[in-house]
């Protein structure tokens, strides 16, 4: 059941307990049961609207920024990790296996912002040995949704 | 000038769908509930195989029957998912849409004058194909009160000593029935005794949402009289392929290709590859829809349930065949009213049999936004009609 109500509102947060009920068959009850639970557990960490602020008047900048960094004894990444996603304009911070250690996506009101952040913040930080920023120019499909293209229906309108 | 045309054509009736289709198509602001066919896109990596294959140059006839390699995966499924075994050199043929087979297994099997039952409601190739067939077509009328399942006393009760083979359309489009082991059990008891065969056309055979289906050629001493159809159309959301197959006992499934080869040579090649890749890395695709069409078949039930529209609950292809005898109507002038007051097409269940008067097949293979909006125009129009009266 878990699987089911969590497949469901990853795609649509807004769906309602009725109706989420109605769809997998189960009763309101269980559902809302559910839902608690998984919200206490962290589980389900909050629910998100999908902006692409291309199409608004907002002006927004997203950076990738591959962080090399050295760890730490005791500490291992964590606590580098935490100094950086602290920083409230740091979208995401990921541990990757590879050619370099935190993947940090961020978001700025330009260009200028994104890149004093790196060199006035992120750089300077103890134990991070360099930098590589990365700016997204387009936005194809984020989340799982294309972002470039509205579905339409093509099919006939009416067949056996 | 002399008659150009054939009798036996001239005397089929166009498909009741089409003369709907033509109505529904002048509204551009419609909401069609009217569409047989899935509203998911074929899963990328089957399109790219066919992509990739037409860039390989893979642009030939395969062999009439259909590529090797996609024979032996059609034996493979049947086996996993039937535990029956077929000969991929001799007992398969993969056809233009499960609607070929149809036509071809007809054609192979039918001496003039010999009788097909065709249950219906039921799709609306059958009845012109043993037309066409040279067999002389007699209609099953399936009821409600069996959920539209074929009992085995209706079976028998429609041989005579001319009966040479029983459709058997299940999962049903249009009304959504099922045939479960114990149901087919009682028919194929029936059909060895009286020694006739079965044409079973499982083409939604992936979309049942109870149990999983079971063919009724994995029934003991079935197979060797069984034509099974299946495709790639529902399950994998690929109609537009045009892409189906067949097996059958070796002696029937030669004359069947004999047909095949001289009236369409293959199959589309590029589809043949495709469907590959579709059998061997596909059945993921197919839980993740079946899953989105079941949600969309409970939230239809409890709409109806809400409206309190008389409706079996269905439980394979993605139709539902609600009752609308309450409002004294036939099923067209109903749908047609639905159609002109609400702007939601819908087909009347007479367009697939007689017996489907009084009942309307509307699809679920539409996004649950879309279901919504259909569901609350087609409770506003159920509203008034009741309150007219």
């Amino acid at each position: 059941m878990r699987e089911q109500i969590l497949a469901i509102i990853e795609k649509n947060s807004r769906i309602n307990i009725k109706e989420l009920a109605v769809i997998l068959g189960a009763d309101e009850l269980t559902i809302a049961n559910e839902l608690k639970a998984m919200e206490e557990e962290g589980v389900i960490c909050g629910y998100h609207t999908m902006i692409d602020w291309e199409k608004t008047s907002i002006e927004k900048v997203t950076a990738l920024i591959e962080v090399r960094i050295t760890p730490q004894r005791g500490q291992g990444y964590d606590n580098i990790a935490e100094r950086i996603y602290k920083y409230p304009e740091v979208n995401s911070v990921y541990l990757i296996s590879g050619g370099y250690d935190l993947l940090v996506t961020l978001e700025g009101k330009s260009l200028k912002a994104v890149s004093s952040f790196v060199s006035d913040k992120l750089s300077t930080l103890d134990g991070v040995l360099s930098t590589a920023t990365h700016f997204i120019l387009k936005k194809y499909k984020d989340h799982g949704t294309i972002l470039t293209k509205k579905y339409e229906d093509t099919r006939e309108k009416v067949t056996p | 000038m002399r008659n150009p045309l054939a009798d036996k054509v001239v005397t089929i009736k166009p498909s009741g769908i089409r003369k709907f289709f033509d109505i529904v198509s002048e509204m551009k602001d419609a909401i069609s509930l009217g569409v047989g066919e899935p509203d998911f896109d074929t899963p990328w990596h089957i399109r790219d195989e066919g992509i990739y294959s037409l860039e390989k140059g893979r642009t030939f006839y395969t062999s009439n029957s259909g590529l090797k390699e996609l024979k032996v995966e059609i034996t493979n499924y049947i086996k996993r998912t039937q535990g029956i075994s077929y000969d991929a050199d001799h007992e398969v043929i993969v056809t233009v849409g499960g609607s070929e087979a149809i036509d071809i297994a007809l054609r192979a099997m039918i001496n003039e004058g010999e009788e097909v039952l065709i249950p219906q409601p039921s799709y609306v190739s059958y009845e012109p194909c043993a037309i066409l067939a040279n067999a002389k077509p007699v209609i099953i009328e399936l009821k409600e009160e069996n959920e539209f399942r074929l009992t085995a006393q209706e079976l028998r009760d429609a041989i005579t000593d001319k009966t040479k083979i029983l459709i058997l359309p299940f999962p049903n489009n249009p009304t959504g029935a099922i045939m479960e082991k114990e149901d087919l059990e009682a028919i194929a008891e029936v059909i060895r005794e009286k020694d006739i065969f079965v044409i079973s056309d499982e083409i939604y055979s992936e979309l049942t949402y109870k149990e999983k289906h079971v063919s009724i050629a994995s029934l003991p001493g079935m197979q060797e009289r069984t034509v099974l159809i299946n495709g790639f159309s529902k399950a994998y959301a690929m109609t537009g392929w045009r892409l189906g197959y067949a097996c059958a006992p070796k002696e029937i499934m030669e004359q069947m290709v004999k047909i095949h080869q001289f009236a369409i040579m293959c199959a589309p090649t590029t589809s043949q590859y495709a469907a590959v890749e579709a059998l061997k890395n596909g059945d993921d695709d197919v839980a993740m829809m079946r899953e989105s069409y079941n949600q969309r078949r409970r939230f239809l039930m409890h709409a109806f349930e809400e409206m309190r529209l008389k409706c079996f609950e269905p439980y394979g292809a993605f139709y539902v065949f609600p009752c609308i005898k309450e409002f004294g109507m036939t099923s067209e002038e109903f749908a047609n009213r639905l159609l002109e007051e609400e702007k939601v097409a819908v087909v009347p269940g007479t367009a697939f049999g007689d017996c489907g008067e009084g009942f309307l097949r509307i699809s679920y293979a539409y996004s649950l936004e879309n279901l919504k909006i259909a569901l609350d125009k087609i409770n506003a129009f159920v509203t008034r009609l009741r309150a007219e009266k």
